[in-house]
């Protein structure tokens, strides 16, 4: 029995269990929605090292070589999405345990979550352009009642602008999607692949190219469509905001656009070139535009436009090195930053205020989300034994290598600008002297800290994904699964 | 193909109301105006001319039948902008209710 | 909400029932004519959204009616997992593990009819707890 559609079918069942048992017992929904992300992290951690698998939903068998039921695909870069998603999900529901106490519904907040969860497992395991779209908008619709969750005035500001930008993305890729069915006679991404190979890359498939392009840059916060993003991430909740930044734009944007751009319609010279001017306008525009902020969460929101900068000029260059170190670094963003909005929230728990310049020598009365922050601040900044340095490398080298001299001179420009602004935000909120409004103010509770632990050891540790025996199996795999190209559709169709 | 065309210029119409006008409510007007040219864009890719409806029957062996498969995305796509409506309005009702007002340009607590 | 006329009022008593009715039909037959699930679940909410505007009454607008549709509308998508998991359990997910009888009879194409009917549940809960939402909403504006 194959495992695969569980990482839809898990969540999505508790997402719906919550509502009907969620008021019989207050631990109820904690119980049942940590279960359930551990049993998705668990499921997720069994997947590395298979090969690739391809499942053919309801059991419709291909006729004449045609493809016409929904695939499951699981490979290489799947996999290591399916690793993000889970196991930083599980992190932040078990913070959610005690941090979502404040507000009133959990149960609903669980649901809301889990939806969430299986919006974006459905992403990356399918297979077919349409069902693509259709986990999209479930991750998408649920990330935007999570981000009015709060119901206040600036919560729902922020979540009206979110939707109305994320619809008029979905809309983009929904036309995009039916320019290239068109075209191309199939939903199934592979076929799609190996119809337009077939046919040459006509004006019609770059036109559903140009449309992609718009609706996932809309949804990953891409330079010139990123503007709700510096208010969408802050005002959700903290493990919202976590699971948004760190994940959600990841796993409906980016891989999205990976997915759509290298396996099946093949990249150009042109879209390469629009994807690393793209990359490196955000990732330098996003870092100025991040150290002047003093609120403490709108700093982390501009940083993840920055970063996904790196990821993006990294996936544009287009060489094998430089779409690891882009994968990579979208490993790495993704534990660095959630632990960092995850900080934010202790932060936000036990003072209630989030601006710099009202903080200051936390690290006093707080000793483990000082200690957590100063990990993720190092990572992001890209100092040496931590994770975020490595890869930061591995795009800068890459670009060197290929040629590209003034986008390596840019990273390096961003990277010392990244350095600057947490140095500010370590300076002004956690060493110093202790104001005295803050000295009765108390460490934030059990499960908030082992899930920042936890995530302060994966920045630690991760570095070593880049050991020889380790790298072959996760990283690699994932960067030949982009950079093969279009090889994807002989792969998944068998041939 | 004329009809494609305007589809694609409703489109447009939708694109260009969500972002000119200052109304929440216009706003998602304009949106489901949007995903409304979408699903017609969908449907009319899907239809032959002076073909069958896709019921296959034996008998019916050679004839040409419209492509059934774009109007089962429609379907879908219209649950889709169901919820999505519905979300929105959901939004900028209780929105009315925190700041009095509809309109975009006196809802402005969030700083750039 | 105060209620409508009494023209309104008893139009829709003969109509509602109708339309309730109808929507059910759609949903059965999803199978074999234009409808389904989606449509028919909509048809049934409307039945019940258009007694509400026609006798509304502040009181018969309550977050407990909204519970009692939203759970309605949680058990139709579960009832809707446990079909495609049975499938799961048996080969593959959402295999049509039901025989497919012949085409045009009522009792055919395998579990679809019962997805339909999971479906009609889900979507008439649904809407009818988004109605009510909403409803709740607006009035709360009116203080």
């Amino acid at each position: 029995m194959n495992l695969i559609p569980l990482f839809v079918a898990i969540p999505l069942a508790m997402a719906f269990v919550m509502p009907l048992f969620g008021r019989l017992s207050r631990l109820l929904p904690d119980l049942l929605g940590n279960a359930a992300t551990l049993a998705l992290a668990a499921l997720s951690c069994a997947m590395i090292n298979l090969p690739m698998m391809v499942y053919k939903v309801g059991g419709w068998e291909p006729v004449n070589g045609v493809p016409i039921g929904i695939y499951l695909v699981v490979d290489g870069l799947a996999v290591l999405m399916l690793l993000i998603i889970n196991v930083i999900g599980f992190a932040v529901s078990v913070y959610s345990i005690e941090y979502m106490r404040k507000y009133t519904d959990k149960a609903r907040f669980y649901t809301l979550f889990l939806l969430m969860m299986a919006g974006m497992n459905g992403v990356v395991i399918s297979g077919d352009m349409f069902n693509l779209y259709v986990f999209l908008e479930v991750a998408a619709i649920a990330s935007y009642a999570l981000v009015a969750f709060g119901t206040e005035a600036e919560e729902l500001e922020a979540a009206f602008k979110y939707q109305v930008m994320g619809t008029a993305a979905s809309g983009f890729i929904l036309v995009g999607i039916a320019v290239l069915y068109s075209l191309t006679g199939t939903l199934n991404m592979a076929d799609a692949g190996k119809v337009i190979l077939e046919q040459g890359r006509s004006q019609g498939a770059l036109f559903a190219g140009a449309l992609f392009l718009m609706g996932f840059g809309l949804k990953a916060a891409i330079m010139p469509f990123h503007a709700w993003l510096p208010d969408a991430h802050p005002s959700a909740p903290a493990p919202i905001s976590a699971m948004l930044s760190g994940v959600l734009i990841k796993a409906i944007g980016i891989y999205a656009l990976c997915r759509i751009f290298f396996n099946v319609i093949g990249l150009n010279l042109t879209t390469s070139y629009i994807l690393m001017a793209m990359g490196a306008l955000s990732m330098i525009a996003g870092v100025f535009l991040a150290i002047g902020q003093w609120d403490m969460k709108r700093l982390f929101a501009y940083h993840s436009i920055s970063q996904m900068g790196y990821v993006v000029m990294a996936i544009g260059i287009g060489t094998p090195l430089a779409v690891l170190g882009g994968l990579f670094h979208l490993v790495n963003h993704a534990t660095f930053k959630s632990l960092l909005f995850l900080n934010s929230g202790a932060v936000v728990y036990s003072t209630g205020n989030r601006d710099l310049q009202k903080m200051g020598g936390l690290n006093q009365r707080m000793p483990v989300t000082g200690a957590t922050s100063l990990i993720a601040s190092m990572s992001i900044a890209g100092i040496p034994p931590f994770n975020g340095f490595w890869s930061k490398l591995i795009i800068i080298l890459a670009a060197v290598q290929a040629g590209y001299y003034g986008l390596a001179a840019l990273a390096v420009v961003g990277s010392i600008m990244t350095l600057a602004s947490f140095l500010k935000v370590q300076r002004y909120g956690f060493f110093g002297k202790l104001r005295p409004v803050w000295k009765k103010v108390r460490e934030a509770p059990v499960f908030m800290c082992v899930s920042m632990v936890l995530l302060a050891l994966l920045c630690v540790g991760m570095g070593l994904l880049l050991l020889p025996g380790v790298k072959d199996g996760l990283l690699d795999r994932a960067a030949d699964a982009v950079t093969g190209g279009t090889d994807y559709s002989g792969l998944v169709l068998g041939k | 193909m004329i009809l494609l065309f305007l589809a694609i210029f409703l489109f447009l119409v939708g694109l260009y109301g969500v972002a000119t006008k200052r109304n929440l409510i216009k706003i998602v007007i304009g949106l489901t105006i949007m995903e409304y040219a979408t699903f017609l864009i969908l449907a009319l890719i899907g239809y032959r001319q002076g073909a069958a409806p896709p019921i296959v029957v034996e008998k019916m062996g050679g004839a040409t039948f419209v492509d059934a498969l774009p109007q089962a995305l429609v379907l879908t796509a219209i649950v889709i902008s169901l919820a999505t409506t519905a979300l929105l309005l959901s939004i900028a009702l209780r929105i009315y209710h925190k700041y009095g007002t509809f309109d975009v340009g006196k809802i402005r607590r969030l700083k750039g | 909400m105060r209620g409508m006329t009494p023209i309104v009022k008893t139009v829709t008593r003969g109509m509602a029932g109708m339309i309730f009715l109808y929507g059910i039909y759609i949903v059965l037959h999803g199978h074999l004519t234009p409808g389904g699930g989606f449509a028919g679940g909509v048809m049934v909410a409307a039945a019940f959204v258009l007694v509400f505007l026609a006798k509304g009454s502040p009181e018969a607008v309550s977050e407990a009616k909204k519970e009692r549709s939203s759970m309605a509308e949680s058990l139709g998508i579960l009832t809707f997992w446990v079909l495609a998991m049975i499938g799961l359990i048996g080969g593959t997910f959402f295999y049509n593990f039901l025989t497919k009888g012949k085409p045009f009879r009522l009792l055919s194409a395998g579990f679809i009819p019962l997805n339909n009917i999971a479906i009609g549940i889900e979507v008439a809960g649904a809407l009818f707890a988004i109605f009510i939402t909403l409803a709740v909403l607006k009035a709360g504006g009116k203080k």
